[in-house]
């Protein structure tokens, strides 16, 4: 029995955004694809433990939720020849011999059309996210709603909306053309990048739900890079996420405070993953195309790689953040070129470009513009400048863990 | 003399449901009586905001936002009524206008009626 449902749990991780996107494909109803999904994994676990576990799990649960199509097509049609055509369509799509090949010739999997769909600019960020997850993972709208801390009333009527809209106002259910996949592919990657970060602004008490959004992130970027393997951002995306999953253990300490990763443990990071990470950055950057998210795995992977954080090849780390700079300019990422410049040439050489940063007043408000100019202080042991810096960064009402840090290094400067 | 009469009502009180094909009884009556002076040259009802897209252009970059047109300092200065495949035509047409450098573009489907 027990063998039973880990079978049944890891069909429904591999099969499920598959069997929904060939029936959206086929019968263009997103509710009615969903629901035959739904259905058929629900008579698996009826049958499954009587019957015995089908030799192909993947193709029983592909048939089951068509023929369940089929049937509620053929009840609905009624004689209509709209509804006869999606009956036919559905009933294609069962054999081995699908028509929707691409022009080339090529097959193009459909979880990659639902993705794009999902993902697609017209919709609003938060309903891209809600969407991949529902279709794509097939987390109920009760476990989306949870995750992200809103009633499920609300979360519900967000994908009853987006559904509405595709349908209205037709939205295409494919993969970019060419001459808009450029322009399309890094706002997916962006949603998948942003359920990966939700998964860890855990705060304490949704802490074990949110985490499910990180491994599902990589789920979803792992098959992202498993549809596109010449997209080097889709692979720089994954490589990016499993490098920085690989720390997960190691980034929270025993009272849920944040560890900086000078200060982790470095056994209990993920070494596998770390192996995994690091080997599909190679792959993305032998397509010798660099992006934002291969710099970003880049930086990550120079932490994870160094056996010590005294160890780390800050120099390398301060030419990276360059180029990131470069593709996504932004002062964060400049504050982080300057930490790093500082950790490679010494802290009077990274002061220099805080105090650039400073001056052009991009990042007022941020309370760690201040707290990196107070540390760079404290360790050019300039104790009463490093003081004002450090209230200056208390001032603009950090996050708790980080004020905590900020008050202990306030004490060590002004304390006697 | 042709003139453009915009419908504004509150969304939240016409509760038809969405996938209403014919004309309720009124707009039918007006249609009626109109139809006959000749002075209609068209019209549609639209799918509500929650289905509009707007379309700006800005550095040369298009930019595709959810939700309908809310800036309350532009007005609306002109319309272009399109046929197009599917979503994806319709914001490159309407990228294209040149009211997109500076301005907005509202996409807005059109409520497809049976006459």
């Amino acid at each position: 029995m027990d063998d039973v449902e880990a079978v049944l749990a890891a069909a429904f991780h591999d099969e499920w955004g598959r069997i929904v996107a060939t029936l959206i494909r086929t019968t263009g109803d997103w509710d009615l694809a969903e629901e035959c999904a739904q259905d058929a994994f629900a008579r698996a676990l009826e049958r499954w433990p009587v019957d015995g576990v089908p030799r192909n799990p993947g193709a029983w649960l592909t048939t089951v939720a068509r023929n369940r199509a089929v049937d509620r097509l053929r009840r609905e049609a009624v004689g209509a020849a709209k509804g006869r055509a999606a009956v036919d369509a559905v009933e294609a799509s069962m054999l081995p011999d699908d028509p929707d090949h691409d022009r080339d010739g090529g097959v193009t999997d459909d979880r990659l059309r639902l993705v794009f769909t999902c993902c697609h600019p017209a919709l609003a960020l938060d309903t891209r996210v809600a969407l991949t997850l529902r279709t794509l993972t097939g987390l109920t709208t009760a476990e989306i709603a949870r995750a992200f801390l809103v009633p499920e009333a609300t979360m519900a009527q967000r994908l009853v909306r987006a559904k509405r809209k595709i349908r209205n106002a037709a939205i295409p259910y494919r993969v970019p053309p060419a001459h808009l996949l450029a322009e399309r592919l890094p706002g997916v990657l962006t949603v998948v990048y942003l359920l990966f970060n939700e998964g860890y602004s855990a705060s304490s008490g949704a802490e074990l739900l949110r985490v499910d959004l990180a491994e599902q992130a990589i789920h979803l970027a792992r098959t992202l890079a498993e549809l596109m393997p010449d997209e080097p951002e889709a692979l720089g995306l994954l490589a990016l996420l499993l490098l920085q999953h690989a720390r997960r253990e190691a980034r929270v300490d025993a009272t849920g405070d944040l560890v900086t990763l000078e200060h982790q443990d470095r056994a209990r990071w993920d070494r596998a993953q770390i192996d995994e990470g690091v080997s599909v950055l190679e792959a993305a950057l032998r397509l010798r195309h660099p992006g934002p998210y291969q710099v970003q795995a880049a930086i990550a992977a120079c932490h994870d790689t160094a056996p010590t954080a005294d160890d780390t090849d800050w120099p390398q780390i301060a030419v990276l953040y360059g180029q990131l700079a470069v593709h996504s300019p932004s002062p964060v990422v400049e504050l982080n070129r300057a930490a790093a410049v500082a950790m490679a040439d010494g802290p009077a050489a990274g002061l220099v470009l805080v105090d650039a940063l400073d001056e052009r007043g991009e990042l007022r408000g941020y309370h760690l513009l201040p707290a990196a100019r107070a540390d760079l202080l404290r360790r050019l042991d300039r104790t009463a400048e490093a003081a004002d810096a450090y209230r200056a960064a208390l001032a603009l009402d950090p996050p708790d863990a980080d004020a905590r840090y900020l008050r202990r290094r306030l004490a060590e400067v002004t304390g006697p | 003399m042709r003139y453009l009469l915009m419908i504004c009502v509150d969304e939240t009180v016409d509760n038809r449901p969405s996938d209403a094909t014919a004309m309720s009884d009124d707009y039918a009556a007006f249609m009626a009586e109109m139809g006959p002076r000749g002075v209609l040259q068209g019209g549609e009802r639209l799918h509500p905001t929650s289905d509009a897209t707007c379309v700006r252009v800005r550095d040369g970059e298009v930019l595709t936002t959810d939700g309908p047109f809310a800036e309350t300092k532009e007005q609306l200065g002109g319309y272009f009524l399109v046929d197009c495949a599917d979503l994806d035509e319709a914001i490159e047409v309407a990228s294209k206008i040149p009211g997109a450098k500076g301005g907005t573009i509202e996409v807005r489907p059109i409520w497809e009626m049976e006459m």
